[in-house]
Formats: structure tokens, C-alpha cells, sequence
């Protein structure tokens, strides 16, 4: 476990001690005499390990006995309750290999381009994001979760243009607020049982509430640590209205980058909810339902919409992430609501939101990718329109993009149908309204993705795109996996469902 | 002898240097960096060596050796966990300090006797338990500053170094009004602390408390920037030579707040009950005071220096909370403190004034410093984070600890504190971005600095593993700071 998140980290030093005249991201000019390479193979050469470690700890994983396994515990700052406590779930270690798979997937789409100060950041970052899906402790968890901002806010940035510091500036303050919320609504969390210890608050949940309302003698103290944690992990996620930072954020990174964000980072927020709100709040949880489902209603829709009105394809996609996780919400809040009976219900919804994570990470990251492409290609042109007929020049890019489209869509056969079928059926039973009001949702998404698809593929072929490239075999290398997965998962979600559920 | 040894070998140090010949006078550097490394040896063995396990004495390397015993003044040396934790500060500052000064080509003999001398008094305050000595260690470091100013500092700097003087000047007299009259009050014709606030031996009346308490606090507290008397602090900040900058925000400024806690909270502890409210709302009006200022400043040197009056005054509201998360909390905030602000200043005066000559942030945001001078860059970006209190670095640890303390019993300033920290966060980043990463191309044609020299680096690398070392194992500094508190001496502060 320690090992998983040290490889990155010890990754980054070596890449960042890389020797490079001009130092930063200077050395992507100046590096041709000496191997320009270097960084990106040595940083691709760690992430590897760390899929290797992760793989091996998914197949090590007794899913028998399930629960959480690996531990490793050491005291830490043992006045303040503060423990190195590492440890995974099926939850945690699905997370990992996500993040282990997503990560060599974005470097190696940002192609040779990429300088070695991007890759240094993009190492810490996987460091951040192995930490914070391992760590048990509060204070360890928020730890990486916290400086996770720092090598994001850098990447993002590293687009260099004044519209990318700006979105870099917003997204950093955003999320440092929301993080300072929830750090205050856990302080008074520990004031009140001493603990920071993720595995303990979960096994006090029901009584917490009931705990916090009486040491403060305010009924509705545990209300407001609710939203403090809550607005944390909305403004992460993000819900709307917490995510007027991130079409910005999306938009203006460098496409590899916010392959990370949307597949990875977002799912920081998301994986928040499962294993702090939920556990601790349960009964909150139940009595706000209404409203949560009502916020992620908002989020899929909303998005939805909003996206239906873009032309710049990463905005699409940018709203279209959010519609996407306000799925996982969706079902989030639909098991909490009925915490008693319908198992079968449940256990259907629980499932498709972890695989919808799963798939979202995995699609989204490769849509930004297939993004990435055509911006090389076009010279930063990603507006719809700017396009038209490329298949006829391009017909691997088109058909491969196609499916990732597709999985995106919900497309049977394709990994995102899986995730999004469970979340619905799961959700219907428990509480079918919401269900019916979201695929209001799933209906516009499939408007937008294939119009999408025809407005960039099909049709005349301008003349400018005549001599559009199709995808050389190392792009063709890249996403290669990505697709056999999404395949893999839509025919077969066992491999990954067995994770979390018990035989 | 290991404590007396950290400030004797500065002292020593000073007078090596004086007695160098005038050809000779390059070689000051290496003796104020070889004393200065003597000293960081002896305190970083005392901190080491401090036993911490639960049946040892509070107090260790106690050292007692009769002075003026007509006037009970005794040379009473010692250290319990809070002054180890302080020491080690000293320690690692003063090297930082000599590494930055490695250029200081004008009178090096002069500037670098005065800095010992400094750095040989905060030594000898961290650890003295006689007041009238603490006072005399006092007094060495004001009058030095005011020649370091005046003579090797840059902005205006004959009024920063006098104002700055006149400041710690009036607070010492206030100071040593607090020190006569508690003598003569109290009766046991002693200076010795443990005499003194030993109730069998001493006894204080309340309504001398009353009095004698905000005398003595306030005198110390200007020293550490309590507003609205900080103002002292950013002109002379600004004005001091880089290493001086480091000295005054690494370890003068807790001098202040150490004594304060040391001497007037120890002694009166019904005063402080009484002045508590007022000083805990001034500490936190200088914290986001403090941050709203620094955010409107132009000059960077100002921005850190006003940061200084911000992190400061989370050290006071600490001291305030009187609960043991509060207060220990406060003292992990002196160190972190310490060393962020000396490394702060470290980037602005010396990495990138003695190269750009400005420290204006729109002249700087020209110079594309992000590619002109990467390892600043680099130092200034890590030590920004660390200001802002990210975790993994020392400042959130602590802050996080005051902000637990004050939780308990002052949940009031809860809202107002956790508005300074995200103005902290935004004058941060504010500087960071304009200063460092300006957005779009840079308009000045491109520069070529001096590269950044290798004590530059030295000095930089050993403030930011010491900023990480706190950060990541705060329980090594925590532990014995927290069971400081718990000693005869301070447990009465513990409400």
C-alpha cells in the first residue's frame, strides 16, 4: 500500500532531478540534443509499476471476506488523533486501478509534446490520488486530498494562455474553500468523539448525529457539519450550482490534463461521499433526500441542457462529465433515502455507481483524449462546427472515437450502458420519480453526443480537413486499451463487479 | 553546558571575527557560518536529547549559577520542551540566515559580529530562567538590529530601522516597569522564575495583576507583532537586509510572544483572565487585518511582511485559547512560522532583489521569473503553499491546532480566523501568481540573472526540510511542547 503510493511519488524526483538546460518547460525545445524523451519514458516507466502493484492488489484482494484489507497502521501525531492508517475496499482498490490505468493513458495521449516538469506534476498527482483512496484517517486522507490542488493547479495552468491561469486560480480557490468547510465540520467531529478515524466515525455513524446535538446542546449541529462536509465535497464532485468552476478548468487545460480531472480528480469528490458522508450521516442522509435528489436532478439535467448548447467539443464533454457523475449521485442519494429493504434495489444501485465511476473515469478520459487528437491536429480548432465529414479522411479516428461516443452514451455492449442500467433500475424501485425525471437527462445526452457525431464526422469534408491525418499507430497504441476495455467491461462487468460484492 | 554552549559559541563567534585582520575580512563569512553551525549542533543535541518520556523532569540541562545574589539575580539557564523546539528554530534560522548573507561584500566583519550577537541573545532568551537575565538577552538583540538596519538595508532604511527601534524600545520599558514592579511585589527578593510563580514563595495580589499583566504583555506582545502596535514589523521588515528580514520574522518576533508567554502569562494568570477577551479579539483583528492588507500591497517584501502580522497573530490567538491544543498549537506556530517566513524572505530579498533590484509584483510579473530563475520560483511556489497552510507542511498542523483550541474556547473567533485563513490563502497565491506565473507572454525583453548560487540553495533546502519535517512529523516538536504545559510552571495557564 505504502509502496503503491511511493512509486509516483519517488517518480516525480527522478523526473524532476532529470538533468535539462532551461530547467521547466523550457526544456521542451532545448531537450532535442539530449534525449527529449527521458522524462516521459521514466515517468511512464513508474506509472506502469504502479499498475503492476495495483493489479496485484486487486487480484490479492479477498473478495471472500471483503471488507477493508491491506492495513497498515502506524501512530502518527497521536495528540491530535492522527494516524498513518492506510488500508483498501473493493471501492478503494477499484479507485486505484482506475487512477493506475488513467494516468499512463493521459501522458502518453499528450503525446512526445509533453515537457518534463507536466510529467513530474502528472506523478505527484498520482501520488495524491493513490493517497487519498488508501488513506483511513481524516486528516491522512485530507492530506493528499488537499495538496492534490497543488500539481492540478500547475497543470492546468501549464496550457499557458491568460484564459487557463484564470481557470486555474478558480478551480484552486474553489476547491481550497470547500476543502477548509469540511475541515472545520470534521474538527467538530473530532471535538466531539476524539476521533479522526474514518473505520471508527462509520461503525459510530447512526450515532453521531445524536453525539454532535448533544455535547454542542444545538439540535441542528449536526445538520450544519453535514453541509460543511457536504459543500466540500459538492464544490469536488461537482454538484450544481458548485461547478461554475469546472468548463473552465476543463476547457482550458491541456486536454492530457483534464483527462485527470474528469477522470480521476472528480472522482476524489465522489468517493468522498461513499466513505465520509454516507457512512457518518446516515440518517441525515434519509431525512434530506428529497433535496439531495432534487441537487443531483439539477446536475444531470442542468448539464445536460447546457451542454446541448456548446459548439467547443471540451465543453461538451466538460458538462458532460458533470451529467455523468450527477448519475452517481443520483443513485448515492437513492440508497440513502430507503436505508431499509429492497436489497435487491439497493445492491443494484450501489453496484452501478461504482461502476459508473469506473466507466465514466475510463470514457471520459478517453473522449478528452480522442479531444486532444483533433486539437494536434487542427491547430486548437475544437469547435463542432469548425469540422464535418471526417470520416472520410480519418475513418480509424472516426470509428474508434464512435465507440467511445457510444460508451459514453450508454450504448449496450459498451461499458457505460452497465453502470447507468444498475443505477436506474436500482433507483426506479427505491424512488421512481427521480429515476423518471433523470432520463430526461440520458434523453438530451444522446441528443447532444450524436449530434455530435454528425456534425463532425459525417456530412461534406470541407477542404481545409481533405489532408485531416488519421490516427498514427502509437495514437492508435494508446487508446487501444481504453476501447478493449470499454468492451471488456460492457460484456463482462464481473471482473470488476466481483470487487465489491461478496461471491 | 549544551545550552549555555548554543549562545556562547555565536558570542565567540562575534569576537572571532572582530579580532580578524582587515585583509582577513573575507574569512567572516566562514566564521559566522561555522559558529552558526556549532550553535545549530548544540541546540538540534538538546532537542534531540531532551527526554520526553513521562516520568522525566520538565526541566533539563538546568544550569544555576549565582550572579548578584544581593538582588537574587542568578544565572538560571534551562530548557523544557518549548524552548527545545525553540532553540532548534534559532539553530536552523541562523545558518539559513548566514548562507543568505553569503554575498555581503560591505564591512563583512561588522555585519556578521552583529548577527551573531543577534542570533547569541534569542539563544540566551529561549532558555533563560531568571528575568532579569532573560531581559539582559533581551536587550542584546534591539540594539544590533537598529545598526544591521541602518547600515546594510536597503528601502528607507534609517526610518525603518528607528521606528523599529523606537517600537522595541518603548516595549521594553514597558517591559522593565512590569519586571521592577513584580520584583518588588512579590516579595521573595528573587528574579528566579520558579520563585516567582511558586504561590508558597510568591504571591501576587489581583488588582496588581490586573495591571502589571497588559504592562508586561503588551511590552513583549509588540515585539511580536500584536496589532494594532505591529506596524514596527512590515516598515522594518522591508528595510532590513535580507538575513536580518529572516532573523526578525524567523525568531525575533517570537521572542515577543515566547517571553509573553514565558514570563506574563506564567506569573499572572489572574491578569491574563481579565485582559484575555481583549488580547484573543486584537490577535485575530491582526490576523485578518493582517491578510486583508497584505492582499492590497504592491511590494512583495510588504506582502510577506504583512503575512508575518497574520501568522502572528494565529500565535497569539493560540496563546489565548488557554486549552492545550491552543497553546501548543501556538508554539508549533512560532517554529512554522519561523521557518516560512524566513524562507519567504530569503526568496524576495535575497534570490530575487540582489538580482532584479524590485520587488515590485508588476515589474517582477515581466520578468517570465518562472523560466528566468526557476529555483526561485520553485522555493517561493513551495513556500507559498506552506503559508497557506496546505497540509504536509508545518503551517497547517499548526494552524489547524490553534483553530482546534479555539474550537473549544473561543468559538466565536472561530468565523473571523477562518476568514484570515482564506484571505491568507488568496494574498498567497496573489503574489505567487503575479509575481511568478504572470498570465500571457512576458513584455520585457528577456533577462539573464546571476544564477541562483549554491548556499542560496543550501540555505533554501534546509528551510523547506525543516518546514516538511514539521509538517510530517509534527509529533516529534508536538509531544514535547504538549507535555510542557503540563509542568508546574505552566499547568495553571490550562483552564
Amino acid at each position: 500500500m505504502t509502496l503503491l503510493t511511493l512509486i509516483p511519488f519517488l517518480g516525480a524526483l527522478m523526473v524532476a532531478l532529470l538533468p535539462s538546460p532551461g530547467g521547466g518547460q523550457a526544456s521542451r525545445t532545448l531537450l532535442s540534443d539530449r534525449s527529449p524523451q527521458a522524462p516521459r519514458w521514466i515517468g511512464l516507466s513508474y506509472m506502469f509499476g504502479a499498475l503492476a502493484i495495483a493489479v496485484l492488489l486487486a487480484f490479492r484482494y479477498n473478495h471472500v471476506a471483503g471488507g477493508i484489507q491491506f492495513v497498515e497502521r502506524h501512530a502518527w501525531i497521536p495528540s491530535l488523533g492522527v494516524e498513518y492508517f492506510v488500508g483498501a475496499d473493493g471501492m478503494s482498490l477499484m479507485l486505484i486501478l482506475l487512477t493506475a490505468i488513467v494516468t499512463p493513458f493521459a501522458v502518453l495521449s499528450a503525446g512526445p509534446g509533453i515537457s518534463k516538469l507536466q510529467v513530474a506534476l502528472i506523478l505527484l498527482l498520482e501520488t495524491t490520488l493513490f493517497g487519498s483512496f488508501t488513506a483511513l484517517n481524516f486528516i491522512h486522507w485530507f492530506l493528499y486530498y488537499e495538496l492534490s490542488l497543488v500539481p492540478a493547479f500547475f497543470l492546468v495552468r501549464s496550457a499557458g494562455t491568460k484564459a487557463a491561469t484564470a481557470a486555474a486560480l478558480r478551480f484552486f480557490i474553489y476547491t481550497l474553500l470547500g476543502g477548509l468547510a469540511m475541515l472545520i465540520g470534521f474538527l467538530a467531529i473530532q471535538l466531539v468523539t476524539g476521533t479522526f478515524d474514518l473505520v471508527r466515525l462509520a461503525n459510530a455513524g447512526p450515532s453521531l448525529d445524536g453525539i454532535l446535538a448533544a455535547r454542542s446542546g444545538w439540535p441542528s449541529a449536526g445538520l450544519l457539519v453535514f453541509c460543511c462536509i457536504f459543500l466540500g465535497l459538492a464544490v469536488k464532485v461537482p454538484v450544481v450550482p458548485f461547478h461554475t468552476w469546472l468548463p473552465d478548468a476543463y476547457a482550458e487545460a491541456p486536454s492530457s490534463v483534464t483527462m485527470l480531472l474528469t477522470g480521476l480528480m472528480s472522482k476524489m469528490g465522489v468517493y468522498g461521499f461513499l466513505r465520509l458522508l454516507v457512512p457518518l450521516f446516515p440518517q441525515r442522509m434519509q431525512e434530506l433526500a428529497t433535496p439531495l435528489l432534487w441537487l443531483a436532478l439539477a446536475t444531470i439535467i442542468f448539464s445536460a441542457f447546457t451542454a446541448l448548447a456548446q459548439t467547443d467539443l471540451k465543453r461538451i464533454f466538460a458538462y458532460s462529465s458533470v451529467n455523468h457523475l450527477g448519475y452517481c449521485l443520483l443513485g448515492i442519494f437513492a440508497v440513502a433515502a430507503v436505508p431499509m429493504g429492497a436489497p435487491a434495489a439497493r445492491a443494484a444501485a450501489t453496484n452501478g455507481v461504482l461502476l459508473q465511476i469506473f466507466n465514466h473515469g475510463l470514457t471520459a478520459a478517453a473522449l478528452f483524449c480522442f479531444v486532444g487528437f483533433i486539437e494536434r491536429r487542427s491547430g486548437g480548432l475544437r469547435g463542432m462546427t469548425d469540422f464535418g465529414g471526417l470520416r472520410a479522411a480519418a475513418p480509424v479516428f472516426a470509428g474508434l472515437m464512435g465507440i467511445a461516443i457510444f460508451s459514453s452514451l450508454g450504448l449496450p455492449g459498451l461499458n457505460g450502458f452497465v453502470g447507468e442500467f444498475l443505477i436506474f433500475s436500482g433507483t426506479f424501485k427505491l424512488v421512481w420519480w427521480s429515476a423518471a425525471l433523470a432520463a430526461i437527462g440520458l434523453f438530451v445526452t444522446a441528443v447532444f453526443l450524436l449530434n455530435i457525431i454528425q456534425k463532425v464526422f459525417t456530412g461534406p469534408l470541407p477542404e481545409r480537413w481533405s489532408k485531416f491525418p488519421d490516427l498514427t499507430s502509437a495514437e492508435i497504441l494508446t487508446v487501444a486499451p481504453a476501447i478493449a476495455l470499454m468492451f471488456v467491461l460492457g460484456i463482462y462487468p464481473q471482473v470488476l463487479i466481483a470487487l465489491f460484492n461478496k461471491p | 553546558m549544551i545550552l549555555t554552549a548554543t549562545f556562547l559559541s555565536a558570542f565567540a563567534g562575534a569576537a572571532l571575527i572582530l579580532l580578524l585582520p582587515e585583509r582577513r575580512a573575507p574569512l567572516a563569512k566562514w566564521v559566522a557560518l561555522l559558529a552558526a553551525l556549532t550553535g545549530l549542533g548544540f541546540a538540534k543535541f538538546a532537542f534531540l536529547f531532551y527526554d520526553n518520556s513521562p516520568g522525566a523532569p520538565h526541566f533539563q540541562y538546568l544550569t544555576r549559577i549565582p550572579w548578584i545574589p544581593q538582588l537574587g539575580i542568578s544565572f538560571s539557564t534551562g530548557a523544557d520542551g518549548i524552548s527545545v523546539v525553540l532553540l532548534l528554530l534559532t539553530g536552523v534560522i541562523a545558518v539559513a540566515g548566514v548562507l543568505f548573507s553569503w554575498n555581503v561584500t560591505h564591512r563583512p566583519r561588522a555585519f556578521f559580529a552583529f548577527y551573531l550577537i543577534i542570533i547569541g541573545g534569542v539563544y540566551g532568551v529561549f532558555q533563560s530562567f531568571d528575568l532579569f537575565l532573560l531581559f539582559v538577552f533581551y536587550e542584546i538583540v534591539i540594539i544590533p538590529k537598529y545598526f544591521l538596519i541602518a547600515a546594510w538595508g536597503s528601502t528607507n532604511r534609517e526610518y525603518g530601522a528607528m521606528k523599529l527601534t523606537m517600537y522595541s524600545v518603548a516595549g521594553s520599558a514597558l517591559v522593565l516597569l512590569a519586571l521592577i514592579a513584580t520584583y518588588a511585589a512579590s516579595g521573595a527578593h528573587s528574579f528566579d522564575l520558579f520563585t516567582l510563580a511558586d504561590p508558597a514563595k510568591a504571591h501576587f495580589a489581583p488588582g496588581f495583576q490586573a495591571w502589571a499583566f497588559p504592562v508586561m504583555f503588551i511590552g513583549f506582545a509588540v515585539l511580536a507583532g500584536l496589532w494594532p502596535l505591529h506596524t514596527w514589523a512590515p516598515t522594518g521588515h522591508v528595510a532590513a537586509p535580507t538575513a536580518v528580514s529572516m532573523l526578525l520574522a524567523g525568531v525575533v518576533m517570537k521572542l515577543g510572544s515566547y517571553s509573553a508567554l514565558r514570563v506574563a502569562m506564567t506569573l499572572f494568570p489572574q491578569g491574563l483572565d481579565q485582559w484575555r477577551i481583549l488580547i484573543a479579539v486584537l490577535a485575530t483583528a491582526g490576523i485578518v487585518l493582517g491578510a486583508l492588507v497584505a492582499l492590497a500591497q504592491k511590494d512583495l517584501k510588504f506582502t510577506v511582511g504583512y503575512s508575518s502580522i497574520a501568522h502572528m497573530g494565529f500565535v497569539l490567538l493560540g496563546l489565548m485559547t488557554l486549552n492545550l491544543a491552543g497553546l501548543g498549537g501556538s508554539v508549533l506556530q512560532m517554529f512554522s512560522h519561523g521557518i516560512i517566513g524566513g524562507l519567504l524572505f530569503a526568496v524576495v530579498g535575497r534570490m530575487l532583489y540582489d538580482r532584479t533590484h524590485t520587488r515590485d509584483i508588476a515589474e517582477l510579473g515581466k520578468m517570465d521569473l518562472s523560466k528566468t530563475l526557476p529555483f526561485a520560483a520553485f522555493t517561493f511556489t513551495v513556500a507559498s503553499v506552506a503559508s497557506m497552510g496546505l497540509p504536509g507542511f508545518s503551517g497547517f498542523i499548526a494552524e489547524f491546532t490553534i483553530l482546534k483550541g479555539s474550537w473549544t474556547s473561543l468559538p466565536w473567533l472561530l468565523i473571523p480566523a477562518g476568514i484570515g485563513v482564506v484571505v491568507t490563502v488568496a494574498f498567497t497565491l496573489r503574489a505567487l501568481q503575479r509575481s511568478f506565473f504572470p498570465s500571457g507572454e512576458p513584455s520585457a525583453p528577456a533577462h539573464a540573472f546571476d544564477p541562483i548560487t549554491v548556499p542560496e540553495k543550501l540555505g533554501a533546502l534546509l528551510l523547506i526540510a525543516a518546514t516538511l519535517y514539521a509538517g510530517l512529523l509534527p509529533s516529534a516538536l508536538l509531544d514535547p511542547i504538549l507535555r510542557s504545559f503540563q509542568s508546574p510552571l505552566m499547568h495553571g495557564l490550562l483552564r
